[in-house]
């Protein structure tokens, strides 16, 4: 008897998380087990499979357990591999800066701005640099938005200009300028060798070099854009993926009320 | 194959030849008019090649020349065969001596048409001779190893630098991949220039040069001998240097180009009158390569919604078919586009794709349509991801699609993987393989969802094409109704490399090149 109870406080003690050695979860609490997947650039065999375990145990993953190993080609195979990892995350000791405490919705936007500001609010977005990519700016600026999230457009109080894509820095600006706006989004999709890092910190780097960053606030966007990197390049906010045209302009108009 | 949508031909009829007459319409423009871009093209062809030493390319040395003079309205053509026979010099001779600054076209004694023409032929021959012939071994190839009767998979290589695309090809060919496109460097479409030589350095893609299309064609030619298989070969004659990149790809046996104005103007916002003129002879050239051109109607629905505008797809492979049949292009070269874009959550949407995919093909029963993946809706989640290309590839087995460009699970991640492409082409194979027959088994019912779908997008496009006949195409891209997105006549990039053709204006390639494929 006395040993079963035993057992039940010692299952109640695993099926909480041990919020300060966190672990990933697979079926049973803090088991740590991952899933990862690579190529190497060997053939497929039971070498290659032992290279493709200690890269595992590199990473940290205990009893790596290749589910599969696939040729690509003679020289390359790929690895799926699981495993328990063995590292752990003080979850307690994590700050991290969100653009926004709380989201508004379109029309306490609207509301946000007459009462506020008292006048329309000027947004001109584009894919800057050699970015061909518009699905970012798109679903922010356009009408119809993305996901049933209306885009900009659709904003009573915000007067919003879709640039398009390829736009150069300097036409950026220049059109900033002749639009009189208010914010200015930049959308960065491409990310091969980190492209959008150097045409996002010129972006700054111009507008500090012609004194004109404190007339705007600018705000950044793509896949591979975060907060962090966003202010670290001198942006005012970043926003990554799942983030719509109210997050954007949530941030912008509370930003912008505050010079008001 | 069999038609399974009961469509109202008498509809269809009537689109065409809405189609038809804007088409015609436009073309009494292009036909009146050059571009720098045609004239380089020319140059190109007549065998100019190589850059300055400030990597200008000979092509637009010479034809930057002949702008500068005005001189550009009788064609580079004539003066170059004026040069010839006052300097006795080759093409690229000239072109060098006009770059040191030795040779001035305006200075030289001016001969007849009739005699510049004759001196000019013979140079222009050579590289007839030479488009026909790779036309030519294509053929062989094809007859040798056999064609492929399900779709061909289509992928991409991106990585920018030529010589790990070809590692990466090379690999995709030997996994099933039937088709490898070189994805240009972003940028590239606006560069009123084509770059020289191999290089190594693009973002989000490989430069499109000469010397890299031969270098692909060779390892593409190696791993196609050691797999029995003709691998082809995609590359992008868009943008501000459509002709020229033409040349170029039927120069070295390039297979499939992309070649599109209407995707120019409203994507990479190129000046339509330009553009339009690039396309005709780019298209030309294509046609007489055996080249299967790839058009862009899939990117409409990349900002345009799926559901509500496919209707403009429709619209534009309608012109894209008669501005390709104007330039020579038979239909088996019509590589029309259309795309998989509709939002997931819609109910009922893979029916939606299905009636559009099959209408397509009936439609255009014998263009080998390029069907591409969804890209819009895939967010990064690549284990849906690759269930979202599964439902893509079953429409695309059904449906019969010829072109099948292959969806990767990292859409909106990264430029492919190796491994990306490996399992992209597993799903496809798969489905290929496991449904091959199934639309032979399947009848739509009358009147059900798919029929009224496809019935529906068939009498919005014939609606909107027979109001764009009556505006012509430039008013209808000014007022937006394609990808709603507005675009002045005036506006765009590329407008100032438009001349008038002058009452003597000669092109040497047209009269050998406007009877269609070379063999």
């Amino acid at each position: 008897m006395s040993a079963e109870n035993d057992n039940v406080r010692k299952n109640d003690a695993e099926i909480t998380s041990d919020q300060k050695r966190l672990r990933p979860y697979g079926d049973t609490m803090n088991d740590g087990k991952v899933q990862i997947s690579f190529t190497l650039p060997v053939k497929d065999d039971e070498k290659g499979m032992e290279a493709a375990s200690r890269f595992a145990k590199k990473m940290g993953i205990e009893n790596p357990g290749i589910a599969n190993h696939i040729p690509l080609d003679s020289e390359f195979t790929m690895y799926i591999i699981y495993g328990n990892v063995e590292h752990t995350v003080d979850y307690t000791a994590i700050q991290v800066s969100a653009a926004n405490e709380k989201t508004m919705d379109m029309e306490a936007i609207n509301d946000f701005i007459r009462k506020r500001i008292g006048r329309k609010v000027v947004f001109v977005g584009a894919s800057t640099g050699t970015d061909a990519h518009t699905v970012g700016i798109d679903a922010i600026i356009n009408q119809k938005g993305l996901a049933g999230h209306y885009g900009l457009e659709r904003y009573e109080m915000i007067e919003a200009h879709n640039l398009g894509s390829q736009v150069p820095n300097e036409e950026f600006l220049r059109k900033a300028k002749e639009l009189d706006a208010d914010v200015l989004l930049v959308s960065q999709t491409v990310t091969q060798k980190d492209v959008h890092i150097q045409n996002m910190t010129e972006l700054i780097e111009l507008m500090e070099a012609d004194n004109i960053r404190p007339n705007y606030i600018v705000i950044c966007g793509g896949p591979r854009i975060s907060n962090e990197l966003a202010k670290e390049l001198g942006f005012d906010a970043g926003f990554g993926p799942g983030k719509f045209a109210e997050d954007v302009a949530t941030f912008a108009v509370t930003e912008l009320a505050k010079k008001f | 194959m069999r038609k399974k949508l009961n469509l109202n031909q008498a509809l269809v009829d009537k689109a065409r030849t809405s189609a038809a007459k804007t088409a015609e319409d436009t073309q009494a423009f292009i036909t009146k008019h050059t571009t720098v871009a045609v004239e380089r093209a020319i140059c190109r062809l007549l065998g100019i090649d190589g850059t300055n030493e400030v990597e200008v390319p000979l092509p637009n040395v010479v034809v930057d020349h002949l702008q500068e003079k005005q001189l550009l309205h009788m064609g580079a053509a004539y003066h170059i065969g004026n040069a010839i026979i006052e300097t006795g010099l080759t093409p690229q001779q000239i072109a060098v001596e006009v770059d040191n600054g030795k040779l001035d076209f305006s200075r030289l004694k001016i001969n007849t048409v009739g005699d510049a023409k004759k001196v000019v032929t013979p140079v222009a021959y050579a590289a007839i001779m030479r488009i026909s012939d790779n036309a030519a071994r294509r053929k062989d190839y094809l007859e040798e190893y056999g064609e492929k009767e399900a779709p061909l998979l289509y992928v991409i290589v991106a990585t920018g630098n030529i010589y790990e695309d070809i590692t990466q090809a090379k690999a995709a060919a030997r996994q099933g991949a039937d088709v490898i496109a070189v994805i240009r460097t972003t940028g590239q479409s606006l560069l009123d220039y084509v770059p020289y030589g191999a290089t190594t350095e693009g973002f989000g893609g490989t430069y499109a040069t000469q010397e890299n299309f031969r270098l692909m064609r060779a390892a593409l030619d190696e791993v196609g001998a050691e797999q029995k298989r003709y691998i082809r070969l995609c590359n992008y004659c868009s943008g501000l240097c459509m002709p020229e990149i033409a040349a170029m790809g039927a120069l070295e046996r390039l297979d499939m180009m992309l070649n599109d104005a209407l995707y120019g103007i409203l994507f990479r916002d190129i000046n339509m009158q330009r553009t339009v003129i690039d396309q005709y002879f780019s298209r030309m050239i294509n046609s007489f390569a055996g080249i299967i051109i790839n058009t862009g109607e899939d990117n409409y629905l990349t900002t345009a919604d799926a559901v509500e505008e496919a209707h403009t797809v429709l619209a534009s492979q309608f012109l894209n078919e008669q501005f390709a049949l104007a330039a020579g292009l038979r239909e088996e070269q019509q590589g029309l586009g259309h795309a998989f874009e509709m939002d997931p959550e819609v109910e009922d949407a893979f029916l939606y794709e299905l009636a559009q995919a099959q209408m397509a093909r009936e439609i255009f029963p014998k263009a080998p349509l390029k069907y591409m993946p969804p890209t819009k809706f895939i967010t990064g989640n690549i284990f849906k991801a690759y269930v979202q290309n599964a439902l893509f590839n079953a429409v695309t087995v059904i449906t019969e699609q010829k072109v099948h460009l292959l969806g990767m699970l990292t859409e909106a991640i990264h430029t492919p993987f190796l491994s990306d492409r490996a399992l992209a082409i597993d799903n496809a194979r798969y489905i290929e393989k496991t449904m091959r027959h199934l639309g032979d088994e399947i009848t739509f019912s009358e009147g059900g969802i798919i029929q009224s779908r496809a019935a529906e997008v068939l009498e919005k496009a014939a609606a909107l094409l027979e109001e764009i006949e009556r505006m012509g195409l430039f008013a209808t891209l000014e007022r937006g109704m394609f990808a709603g997105i507005k675009r002045a006549r005036d506006g765009g990039k590329g407008l100032s490399g438009v001349t008038q053709k002058g009452e003597f204006y000669f092109n040497p390639f047209i009269d050998e090149m406007k009877g269609g494929p070379a063999v």
